[in-house]
């Protein structure tokens, strides 16, 4: 069922064109006129009057399917009883949708529907809205005169009652008993997810609901989305957090936590408990719908091993002991103001989060630059998306995605790079897939043979399997097509890009050197495929780029941003709907972490700390002098560390022990500071090198604000108290405050006005705004108060867009006889990066440990079978994990997740990184698989190392 | 801080320009990278190591790079 206070007007609202203009019909309905576009159904002609037309098989998520026909009107001049949801409005039409002949003919059908169905009380008693009863309760209709005789109690004759329910899968329940065979679920299943799990098996009286091939929904191809459930209009299907925790009282908007797609989620509550959380079908980024992490993954929020009193130690020997937070906050802050004393002022600093709030992130980079006095701020963007900004702020101006998700809907060729969006950004990867089944053409470009390549009714056109570390070579060779066969946009590129730095780069891509026939042998892709898929995209009326870590995360990662940019101007592909580069960001909030100004060398809206007139309106708010230095980059921190110049820093919500590359080296380095303090919801990885602990805020338990992929702004709200007593955003203002720079917030909203006040991009947004509109793109400002849904329109930021040569740089990281096989990472659905959260949850049963993936002939030779152990050897460490024989993954490369920390799968990964911005080279680490039978000498450290680091040492006596 | 750590960084930026023709220019922009991305302490290790050394290890217009910066920051002193 969707969300408590959601009002369904039955049909979905007529698609709106790209240039925005559609014609308006207006109709008459019961006496009262509305006017609505073209293609509009009667149905939601009504509801928008406020007469909702009774229905059973219509919701406003699917096509309407016309089945039950229970909302069955009258048209003035027309024979008949059409059905309000197949029939689209006319104008000047005139509609009744009460009679009497109406009212006899649905009741006649809700007491067929209810003959055989659970009783009201059955119903109820699941906790869920059943829209059969609701339907038939405001009808009047109490009984079924086609209701069965009953002998002693039992119904004489075939019905569908006392079927087998199917609770295989952990967060929903199938009740066949309540199914009325609407269809709404299967639909949900190909319309809106694009699975394509569901089926109506048998016909007339024996036809029924079925999972694949009449398996259990957990053994069938659902993926878990829960679209199925939200549809369902009855208690079919129904959450198993409603069945046992009862009905919710009230929903309020939020933002989901965990992919950067940030769909908008109703939580409902009962007191202070989330009852279920339902996509909202007015949410911008996701339209009503989610996926299984969003959706059901949540437990981790209250789950038993929340740290929820702040803890000390003075070495990281020694067990935990709990504090109050006054002792720990003021132990951090003399801890910082000693190791400054004793060091210098630069020998400190912090890490802001990709997963807190723009808020939250604004305060830590303000606390380092204003209360520590240097610029030594980072954040895990660093480690995934660092080249993104830089790479696009270098050619169009603006270090963000172009569009907004709703724009893939006007493309006609998708080149997808590096991403792995049915997995990383199920819910984008849904709306992809609705396009492509439009028609659209698809290019993908991965070593790895990903969903998309094939999944049912979508094939890629061209799947340009690279070896892992190519990717500037193939796009060198995909520009030397365009532009030596005449498919750039020479008026385009005249108009907006900058004409000398186009000669330069066209020059350089039509050398012979870059045909994809001389980087055949390098990249391994065929030439002619290279040829094949350069025409598609180049002669596309719209063609956009989506693209993900597969690209950034090299040695070449900014490179490989700049051709990407380098390509899109060149065919034209930028500044309006349908077209652009689109990066897909992992997490919740990487845009938000990197627009909020936590890299060390800029301020909040991407601006140098070296920009004198920047610096001094900072200055003049915060009240103290700015360094103009940049500070310290993530790794840089951990090399400082490792000289000793590096000694203390506040984590706020990473886990760089776990997610950083060479653990370990990031672990030595961790052990040689003197005062580590970590703020987050769990005891991570990274927190076993910690001296204090801060317990931390889970999205339900703070107000604040998320941006997604899109530059989408949208709100968290608090529906909870944080169980560790602070929200983020106050643990940060009490250890400014003890570090002896007050900072005077009483709410979240107090500090996006400070936001808007310093940061041009964002000085119309405000948390009035938000609540008005739902979401805000930025730049949003006097220029755009409503948001900029699509950048460059007109001109580059920039003004001019600029080229960039862009040469291929081979990586350091090669297969030699040691070490023969590349290996690459990525992710699952039903993990989240290093999986705090969603190992915490049911999501288990789909995932539970990373398996290396190895190509049937590289296992052969090595004579690993299916399931073996085997040891993953480079030149940075080693690890053992399971082997996965398959063929998704090419001869010579394999492939593992790294959702689990013992899994250690960043123990391998070196510490290469891309020449501009640091970010770590984790798509390609040279190394050798064989077959072995313990664990790797890192692990059993690891254990050892766990064990003793969750020691804690509570007041009330000695825990274990 | 380690300097092959340094070194090899600086490098990787060298990498980057090494198509561009014209040596004065691939230099100015090394330079300006190293300036704008690096922290104080990383900088005044690689000028030191120049000192030192020559700069042994920094390729072409890295080397250069390098050495503006540490004529900037004599000329500063
Ligand atoms: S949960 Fe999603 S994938 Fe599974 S059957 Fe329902 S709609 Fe299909
Ligand atoms: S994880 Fe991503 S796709 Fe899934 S519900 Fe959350 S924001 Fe949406
Ligand atoms: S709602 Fe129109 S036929 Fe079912």
């Amino acid at each position: 069922m969707h969300a408590l206070d959601y009002i369904d007007p039955g049909t979905p609202a007529v698609p709106r064109p790209a240039d925005g203009a559609v014609k308006q019909v207006t109709v008459e309905i019961d006496g009262f006129t509305v006017t609505v576009p073209d293609g509009t159904s009667i149905m939601r002609a009504a509801s928008l009057l406020g007469n909702q037309i009774p229905k059973l098989c219509a919701t406003s998520s699917l096509k309407a399917f016309g089945s039950c026909r229970l909302c069955l009107v009258e048209i003035e001049g027309r024979k008949g009883y059409p059905a309000s949801c197949t029939t689209t409005v006319a104008d000047g039409m005139k509609i009744r949708t009460q009679s009497e002949k109406l009212g006899q003919l649905r009741n006649n059908v809700l007491e067929l529907y209810l003959s055989d169905h659970p009783s009201e009380a059955e119903c109820r008693s699941s906790n869920n809205r059943c829209e059969l009863h609701e339907m038939a309760a405001a009808a009047g209709v109490t009984e079924s005169r086609y209701a069965l005789p009953a002998v002693d109690g039992v119904p004489a004759g075939c019905n569908h009652q006392h079927s087998e329910k199917d609770d295989s899968n952990p967060y929903f329940v199938f009740n066949q008993d309540a199914c009325i065979v609407c269809s709404r679920c299967v639909r949900a299943c190909d319309e809106v997810q694009g699975t394509f799990a569901l089926t109506i098996e048998g016909r007339g009286f024996g036809s029924k609901v079925s999972a694949s091939q009449s398996e259990s929904f957990l053994e069938s191809e659902c993926v878990s989305c829960g679209a199925c459930v939200e549809a369902c209009p009855t208690t079919a299907l129904t959450e198993k957090s409603v069945l046992a925790l009862g009905k919710a009282e009230s929903a309020v908007a939020t933002t989901c936590a965990y992919c950067g797609v940030g769909c908008t989620f109703k939580a409902e509550m009962k007191g202070e408990q989330v009852i279920r959380m339902v996509p909202y079908r007015d949410g911008h980024a996701n339209h009503g719908h989610a996926c299984v992490k969003g959706r059901f993954a949540y437990g981790y929020a209250t789950h038993a091993d929340r740290i929820t009193k702040p803890m000390i130690r003075s070495k990281i020997t020694d067990p935990w002991r709990e504090v109050s937070w006054d002792e720990a906050i003021s132990y951090a802050a003399s801890e910082f103001k000693r190791i400054q004393a004793q060091y210098g002022p630069d020998s400190v600093g912090g890490i802001t989060s990709s997963r807190c709030t723009n808020e939250e992130t604004f305060l830590v980079q303000k606390l380092v630059r204003a209360a520590f006095g240097n610029n030594n701020v980072d954040t895990c963007a660093r480690v995934c998306h660092s080249p993104t900004g830089y790479g696009l702020k270098n050619t169009l101006g603006e270090s963000a995605g172009t569009q907004e998700f709703d724009s893939v809907m006007f493309t006609d060729v998708i080149m997808l790079i590096g991403a792995n969006p049915t997995e990383g950004h199920p819910v984008f990867a849904s709306q992809m897939k609705r396009r492509l089944r439009q028609g659209a053409k698809l290019i993908i470009i991965d070593p790895r043979q990903i969903k998309l390549v094939r999944s049912p009714h979508i094939e890629a056109d061209y799947h340009l399997q690279l070896k892992p570390g190519t990717n500037v070579a193939l796009m060198n060779s995909i520009a030397h097509v365009i532009v030596t066969e005449g498919l750039a946009h020479g008026e385009y590129i005249t108009d907006r890009c900058e004409a000398e730095s186009w000669e330069k780069w066209k020059a350089f891509v039509s050398d012979p050197k870059n045909s994809p026939e001389a980087m055949e042998a390098v990249t391994g892709v065929p030439a002619m495929a290279v040829r094949g898929a350069a025409r598609m995209y180049g002669s596309a009326p719209n063609g956009a780029i989506y693209y993900g870590l597969g690209v950034t995360e090299h040695s070449q990662g900014t490179t490989m941003v700049m051709a990407i940019a380098n390509l899109a101007m060149a065919t034209g592909n930028l500044g309006r709907v349908g077209v652009g580069v689109n990066p897909l960001r992992g997490q919740n909030n990487v845009q938000g972490s990197c627009d909020m100004g936590s890299f060390p060398h800029e301020f909040s809206g991407y601006r140098h700390v070296s920009d004198d007139a920047v610096r001094a309106t900072f200055e003049a708010q915060w009240g103290v002098p700015l360094q103009s230095e940049p500070g310290l980059r993530i790794p840089n921190m951990f090399e400082a560390a490792l000289d000793g110049s590096f000694r203390a820093v506040y984590i706020q919500g990473e886990d760089i022990a776990q997610s950083d590359p060479n653990t370990t080296h990031v672990t030595s380095a961790l052990s040689a500071m003197e005062c580590v303090v970590v703020q987050d919801l769990f005891l991570n990885e990274t927190a076993k090198f910690a001296h204090v602990f801060f317990p931390g805020s889970s999205f339900l338990e703070k107000n604040g604000t998320f941006t997604n992929a899109e530059r989408r702004i949208g709100r968290v709200r608090k529906v909870m108290q944080p169980l560790g007593g602070y929200e983020d955003w106050e643990v940060t203002v009490l250890l400014s405050k003890a570090l002896g720079y007050p900072m005077d917030y009483t709410h979240p909203s107090q500090i996006m006005d400070e936001i808007a006040l310093l940061t041009p991009t964002f000085t119309g947004v405000n948390y009035q705004k938000l609540d008005k509109l739902g979401s805000i793109q930025w730049p949003c400002n006097e220029a755009a108060p409503a948001g900029t849904p699509t950048m460059h329109i007109g001109q580059f930021v920039r003004g001019k867009g600029k080229f960039w040569v862009t040469d291929y740089v081979p990586t350091r990281e090669k297969s030699t006889s040691r070490f023969p096989l590349l290996l690459t990472t990525g992710r699952i659905l039903t993990q989240y990066n290093v999986g705090a959260q969603t190992r915490r949850t049911h999501n288990v049963v789909w995932h539970d440990e990373d398996r290396l993936e190895i190509h049937p002939h590289d296992a052969d030779v090595r004579g690993i079978l299916d399931g073996d152990w085997v040891g993953i050897a480079s030149r940075a460490g080693e690890t053992v994990l399971r082997a996965e024989v398959t063929d998704r993954v090419q001869p010579g490369v394999v492939y593992t997740t790294f959702h689990f920390p013992e899994s250690g799968a960043n123990v391998v990964t070196t510490d290469n990184s891309d020449w501009a911005t640091n970010c770590p080279e984790y798509k390609v680490t040279a190394v050798q698989v064989v077959k072995v039978n313990q664990p790797s000498e890192w692990q059993k450290r690891y254990r050892e190392l766990t064990e003793r680091n969750t020691r804690i040492r509570r007041r009330a006596g000695v825990h274990a | 801080m380690h300097i092959d750590y340094l070194v090899r960084m600086a490098n990787d930026i060298g990498a980057f320009f090494a198509s561009e023709q014209d040596q004065g220019v691939a230099a100015a922009s090394i330079r300006q990278h190293i300036q704008k991305f690096w922290d104080p302490r990383m900088r005044s290790r690689i000028i030191g190591y120049y000192n030192d050394t020559g700069g042994m290890d920094l390729e072409g217009p890295v080397r250069t790079a390098v050495q503006q910066l540490a004529e900037q920051t004599a000329a500063k002193a």
